[in-house]
């Protein structure tokens, strides 16, 4: 009807104007227009394959940076002049930048201390000198740093203040505070001679550590007080002892970020650890480093993993690790290489888990412990290196190799992540073994992220699973029904029916599966198990039932209208379950299945789990395999099916044999595809489960996705952070699935269509 | 006028036939009475598994609609007030008063395990009830659970009142004092109720001029302020700060700020005289209070009300959800803002999306050759449709508000920095990630409805000297204009219900103002909105007090389903009149 009105109306306007002559300029605007038009429908069509290509290139574009290696660019390199620290009476102890380095701190061992401004250009801004026999540093707040003379301990801070001239331009002023006051702390008879100082302040305490000859230590702590009035803080002296070691030539001494372990180092013979917090302290552990002479000690990010360097080049990760007796046992938990000459500094990074190294001959190593990688490896001076800084933003390393001072830029953003810290197990501080963990954030400075992508993958799989047990058998024998054998009548209703499902916002059905079917199950936990049972046996009572039932009445009701037939078997089947759950419970599970599944069985169990989850993502997924396995059934040539009936086959037997082998590749793809949905749901299983990283089969506990993981983190990571391009690759990953997945889903659908075409 | 299609030939003829067959191809004659192994064998059971199949399915789409339109429609019914004591042996008696919001059997066990001394009673199941008490800030709990076997004298009091409160949720008390200017009315108690009811709206419409004095007009001027000084910034930035401008601006500057002086004191006085009327509520325990009446949203006495009262109150519910304002956290009051920014979101991803889901349609089935580059095309098309719709929000999140958007802050609102205009999350972001969802939905869709169109009538057309562009104006779009409704209802329908993208780019828990108001340009790209699905998401998950907000979540899902249940069956009927429509056309 349609099309004779447009005709009409073509025609009608043709009569009316049958002078009409097209001219030469209209028949050129109506090319023209054509042309016009048939390109940008063609770049159009195209542009679907951009949208694709770039969410891809996108995500990819957001992924790399991880993956980037670091490079190392020499910005800087001025000499240290006279008054110099590098002169006989002061060795250089410590090098250390701002946060924006535009000034460098030098101190000597005998507490020289010298300003550097590096910007724009290199220059010495001021000299104090302090009267120091020992001087050590904080190792965690390596701007603190404790001076001792003539038995007296003195504590200073070095502070930048940030201030903008009148120009706008950022000018640091270095100054050196007095955190505790102007008084000096006792520590020693005034005759004694320090071998070596060690220094630690923590949040309630400060404690130092000299030693007076391999054999005898002197250990004290001060506890923080702070003042009623104008907070300041003051010390007051709280416990004093002296501690024996029997090693040889020690290394190093240090105590751990707690305040906790006392590591005295030797160079050959191990070392010895005292627990500071017994009473009385005492020797805690003995340990063995093996081959090599211990030739550098520092502690990493957080006072809690010890580097160790040796003579042969290696370096060894140590930490306390807990058993589970509560009893510490002190660890190797990875090594890395930097040569084969001995190390001479290690220096830590200021916010992550990660080091440089330096050795004899000069080459630097910058290693991340967590990710297990050696980010860069590179000669950079002839001789040994002095000193080594990293500045607080990780982004410049500073060193110092006799005369010269030299600044290098490095880019390196993210040195935590590496291949294998997202796919491996991954030894983490605090833990007895090597495991996969996601743990992205913590409250403290010093945590060490893990960015294991395992159970997040294992979780996501979970849930597919899961709910492809329940959804694939229930969607494809639904299709098959659907499509082959049911009256033409119901299939109409029946069909929109069970693809408005797929309408159904997830939003809800996670809601409704989070609040009213988790409770459900677990309060009726032997009533659904029962349900799920029971309805298949009901079904097929029902159906054997009905070839009982008088012929005449059958003969009224024609084919194809089961599934109507059934819905009340199965409501009763739903309503028996679920009556005789709580008598059940009480018979057999004590009253209380689920603390019987836990304490009897020893299976764990959540109220938001992953039998909870199939249930909901069952709603997600049905109405997609159903309706593409449908399709694929209906769509199989009609005469196929009528040769085999007419050659005596049933219609099962034509079904199984002949329509079902023809159309099975449309039922991969629909399996496919519903897979794709399942492993990319989010709300479902962000509402659904306790979205806990766990790895565990279990189906009565919950597990984090991918997709809802990136739903929890994604708004509160900061931007183009590890954090932040890690969960962009969690993205990519689950991109890279679904495209696999559909294309493999549409390339079989597409020959398939073919096949048929032929037949 | 055509050879019919095979397709739509398969479709009206063949199952007929198959179903008549089945009956004459199996061995197996329903006369007579089959033995069981021969019932097996023929898998007549298979067959009647799989129609279970569909039954489960069927099933569980109804069940579920049903449970959310029982959920969601029953919040609104007015319950009746109960008063009980409830004594728990071996513990003080207490008094009660609330609804009863929901029955539950327990069994012995974990009653014990609760808690509660259950020796006196035999039997294996108790009843449990869950009362809303209310009164958050005078007990600090909204529900009770209490066992239907403990308690005493229940009884449903006429007098008992429900007060819906600004702040801290219902109140469940009874009616002591009308304190009006700091002295009590006197009157007799059972006029409490009636007399309150004017100084109520007059409450009521006192803190509705607050309210616009504060949303509309000081909104607006504290938009205009904001404008003005952003105009000021840019001028400074492009080195255009004549003395001229800079005067205009700071006599305009004055100018709203005197008004907003102005508004100022009118809102102090508007706020005194909202505080004149005060009721005293007692508990059921007996503690006393004073309610301010502009902290009063509503009182009722549920326990007196007729059934026409009933549905008059149902009716008024229905109305606040659609057309209030929030209040407590999203977990009291209406969703508005909700429903105004999904539709906004919505209408501006429609725009969107329909163009470029018709072209790439029409580029598949009228101009494309069948080849290569079509096959890819269509690959696409369907992994778009594939794709995770939270990886769409992340790519949202990552290319259109910190690329592009950074980059349309950095050219074009310097003056801004460093609070971003559209760096961050917003409505046109929102609305360009479900184009981009959305987009298949479209494709799909208006490609089936070019295929139905018989080529005839492209023919005709081209041979009447039409260009191939001509032919698709005139001829074949306004035929597929339907097939092109139907993806676009589809499209909405998928867009209205998503919400994992959304909760990225631009979709927040409270959004200070709407994204469509008086101010120009009246339709604000760059602000973040409320939206159905989130809400759900949010009040149900992320509330304080899920368990008060419950219901709410229930009537808003409701809401929601019914929303997308009605545009997908429109778009059925829709589909299926088109179908008919080109059946007859072809005959």
């Amino acid at each position: 009807m349609n099309q004779a009105v447009v005709f009409q109306d073509d025609a009608s306007r043709l009569t009316e104007r049958p002078k009409l002559v097209i001219s030469q300029r209209r028949k050129t605007v109506r090319k023209v227009q054509d042309h016009l038009a048939r390109c940008l429908i063609h770049v159009g069509g195209i542009t679907v394959i951009l949208a694709v290509t770039l969410i891809f290139a996108y995500l990819i574009y957001e992924v790399v940076p991880l993956f980037k290696k670091p490079t190392l660019t020499l910005v800087q390199t001025f000499a240290l002049q006279n008054k110099a620290i590098n002169e006989q009476s002061q060795v250089p102890f410590s090098l250390l930048t701002d946060e924006r380095t535009q000034v460098a701190v030098i101190m000597g061992r005998q507490g020289r201390v010298q300003f550097w401004q590096l910007q724009p250009s290199p220059l010495l801004m001021s000299t104090q000198d302090f009267t120091a026999q020992q001087v050590a540093a904080d190792p965690d707040k390596d701007r603190r740093f404790a001076f001792y003379a003539a038995g007296k301990l003195s504590i200073i801070e070095i502070e930048f203040k940030n201030h903008y001239d009148s120009g706008a331009v950022l000018q640091v002023k270095p100054q050196i505070n007095k955190p505790y006051g102007e008084a000096v702390l006792a520590f020693a008879d005034a005759k004694t001679q320090l071998q070596s100082l060690t220094f630690r302040d923590t949040a309630t305490d400060v404690w130092a550590v000299g030693r007076v000859d391999a054999h005898e230590l002197i250990v004290q702590s001060w506890k923080k007080q702070t003042s009623p009035f104008g907070g300041q803080v003051s010390l007051r002296a709280d416990k004093q002892f002296t501690l024996l070691p029997s090693l040889a030539s020690t290394q190093n001494i240090l105590l751990s970020g707690d305040a906790r372990w006392l590591y005295v180092i030797s160079q050959t013979q191990g070392m010895e650890v005292f627990d500071l917090k017994s009473n009385p302290v005492q020797l805690y552990a003995k340990v063995e480093f093996g081959s090599g002479r211990i030739t550098a000690s520092q502690f990493l990010l957080g006072g809690f993993s010890l580097i160790l360097g040796n003579d042969q080049g290696q370096i060894q990760q140590w930490m306390p690790v807990r058993d589970d007796s509560n009893h510490y046992r002190f660890s190797k938990v990875r090594e890395f290489s930097l040569g084969h000459q001995a190390i001479t500094e290690v220096r830590p990074e200021y916010r992550r888990k990660g080091f440089m190294a330096a050795d004899l001959t000069g080459s630097v190593g910058y290693f991340n412990t967590t990710a297990e990688v050696e980010l860069f490896k590179q000669p950079l001076h002839a001789g040994p290196i002095e000193l080594l800084a990293l500045t607080p933003r990780g982004d410049q390393l500073w060193l110092l190799d006799g005369e010269k001072v030299r600044g290098y830029k490095i880019d390196n953003e993210h040195p935590e992540v590496s291949w294998k810290s997202l796919w491996s197990k991954i030894w983490y501080e605090g833990y007895d073994h090597a495991q996969y963990l996601w743990q992205s954030s913590a409250s403290s400075n010093d945590f060490e992220p893990k960015f294991s992508l395992m159970p997040l993958a294992f979780g996501t799989l979970k849930a597919s699973f899961y709910t492809m047990l329940l959804a694939m058998p229930l969607a494809l024998c639904g299709a098959i029904f659907t499509a082959y054998f049911m009256a033409p009548a119901l299939r109409t209703k029946v069909k929109p029916a069970i693809e408005l499902m797929a309408a159904l916002p997830t939003v809800i059905l996670g809601f409704l599966a989070g609040l009213w079917l988790a409770p459900l199950v677990e309060q009726q936990l032997p009533g659904i198990v029962l349900m799920l049972v029971a309805t298949p046996i009901i079904i097929l009572l029902s159906a054997y039932l009905y070839t009982r039932l008088p012929a005449g009445w059958r003969h009224h009701i024609p084919d194809g209208w089961q599934p109507l037939l059934l819905m009340p078997s199965i409501i009763g089947a739903v309503v028996m379950s679920m009556s005789l759950s709580d008598p059940m419970q009480v018979l057999f599970f004590d009253g209380d299945m689920r603390k019987w599944l836990t304490q009897s069985l020893g299976i764990g169990f959540d109220q938001r789990n992953s039998l909870v989850v199939a249930f909901a993502m069952g709603f997600a997924t049905i109405p997609v395999i159903f309706s593409i396995a449908e399709d694929a059934i209906f769509a199989v040539p009609k005469h196929l099916s009528y040769g085999s009936l007419a050659l005596g086959a049933t219609s099962w037997q034509t079904l199984v044999r002949v329509v079902l082998p023809t159309a099975s590749p449309g039922i991969f793809s629909a399996v496919m595809i519903g897979f794709g949905r399942a492993v990319g749901e989010t709300m479902i299983v962000l509402m659904a489960t306790g979205n806990t990283p766990i790895m565990d089969m279990n189906i009565f506990e919950g597990f984090r996705t991918l997709a809802a993981n990136i739903a929890v983190e994604m708004p509160e990571t900061e931007v183009n952070s590890s954090h932040f391009r890690v969960l962009f690759l969690a993205a990519l990953v689950l991109l890279s699935f679904t495209f696999v997945v559909n294309t493999t889903a549409e390339l079989v659908r597409q020959r398939l269509r073919e096949k048929y075409g032929s037949l | 006028m055509v050879p019919s299609k095979p397709n739509v030939h398969k479709q009206t003829v063949a199952p007929l036939p198959l179903s008549q067959l089945q009956g004459v191809a199996s061995p197996l004659s329903p006369i007579k009475l089959a033995p069981f192994t021969q019932w097996i064998k023929n898998g007549t059971p298979w067959i009647w598994f799989n129609a279970g199949a569909v039954a489960i399915c069927l099933l569980m789409v109804l069940g579920l609609l049903g449970l959310i339109a029982v959920k969601g429609a029953a919040h609104f019914w007015p319950k009746a007030i109960i008063s009980l004591v409830y004594e728990v042996p071996g513990k003080d008696s207490q008094s009660l008063l609330g609804e009863v919001q929901a029955k539950e059997t327990i069994s012995r066990k974990r009653l014990e395990e609760s808690g509660v001394n259950v020796d006196d009673h035999p039997q294996e199941f108790f009843q449990r009830w869950q009362l809303k008490v209310g009164n958050r800030d005078v007990t600090g709990l909204d529900f009770i659970w209490v066992v239907d076997e403990f308690t005493q004298q229940k009884q449903y009091p006429e007098n008992a009142v429900l007060i819906e409160r600004r702040e801290w949720g219902n109140f469940y008390g009874f009616i002591e004092q009308i304190i009006q200017d700091g002295k009590p009315l006197e009157m007799a108690e059972s006029e409490f109720f009636k007399q309150l009811q004017p100084l109520l709206v007059r409450a009521n419409q006192l803190q509705k001029k607050i309210h616009k004095i504060e949303v509309g007009q000081m909104g607006a001027i504290n938009y205009q302020l904001e404008q003005l000084r952003l105009k000021s910034k840019r001028l400074q930035l492009e080195h255009r700060q004549t003395p001229q401008a800079l005067a205009e601006i700071a006599q305009q500057q004055q100018q709203l700020e005197k008004q907003y002086l102005l508004l100022h004191d009118q809102l102090a006085l508007l706020a005194a005289q909202a505080e004149r009327d005060q009721v005293k509520v007692k508990t059921v325990s007996g503690n006393s209070k004073t309610l301010s009446l502009a902290k009063v949203v509503a009182i009722y006495q549920p326990n007196t009300f007729s059934l026409w009262q009933k549905i008059h109150f149902y009716a008024a519910k229905l109305v606040e959800l659609v057309s209030e304002q929030p209040r407590e956290a999203n977990t009291e009051g209406g969703i508005f803002p909700a429903i105004f920014g999904t539709v906004v979101m919505v209408l501006l991803m429609s725009i969107l999306v329909t163009p470029f889901g018709v072209i790439t349609a029409v580029y598949l089935h009228e101009y494309a050759k069948q080849g290569l580059i079509t096959r890819i095309v269509r690959i696409s098309v369907n992994n778009l449709a594939g794709v995770p719709s939270i990886v769409y929000g992340v790519f949202g999140l990552g290319f259109f508000v910190y690329f592009l958007g950074g980059s349309i802050d950095q050219l074009f609102y310097p003056e801004a920095s460093p609070a971003p205009v559209f760096g961050t999350p917003g409505l046109l972001w929102a609305s360009l990630t479900l184009a981009l969802l959305t987009v298949p939905v479209v494709i799909v869709s208006t490609e089936e409805g070019l295929s139905r169109i018989p080529k005839s009538l492209r023919e005709g057309s081209l041979a009447l000297g039409a260009t191939q562009f001509e032919t698709l104006c005139r001829v074949v779009l306004p035929m597929a204009s339907s097939a092109m409704m139907t993806g676009l209802i589809l499209a909405i329908a998928r867009a209205a219900g998503e919400v994992a993208p959304l909760m990225l780019v631009g979709v927040v828990k409270l959004a200070p103002s709407l994204p469509v108001d008086f101010n120009a340009p009246f339709i604000h790209l760059d602000r973040k909105l409320m939206h159905l699905g989130f809400h759900i998401y949010d009040v149900g998950f992320q509330s304080p007090n899920v368990e008060a907000a419950r219901p709410l979540v229930y009537a808003t899902a409701f809401l929601l389903v019914s929303i997308i249940a009605v545009l997908n069956l429109s778009a059925v009927i829709l589909r299926n009149r088109l179908r008919e429509k080109y059946k007859n056309l072809e005959n």
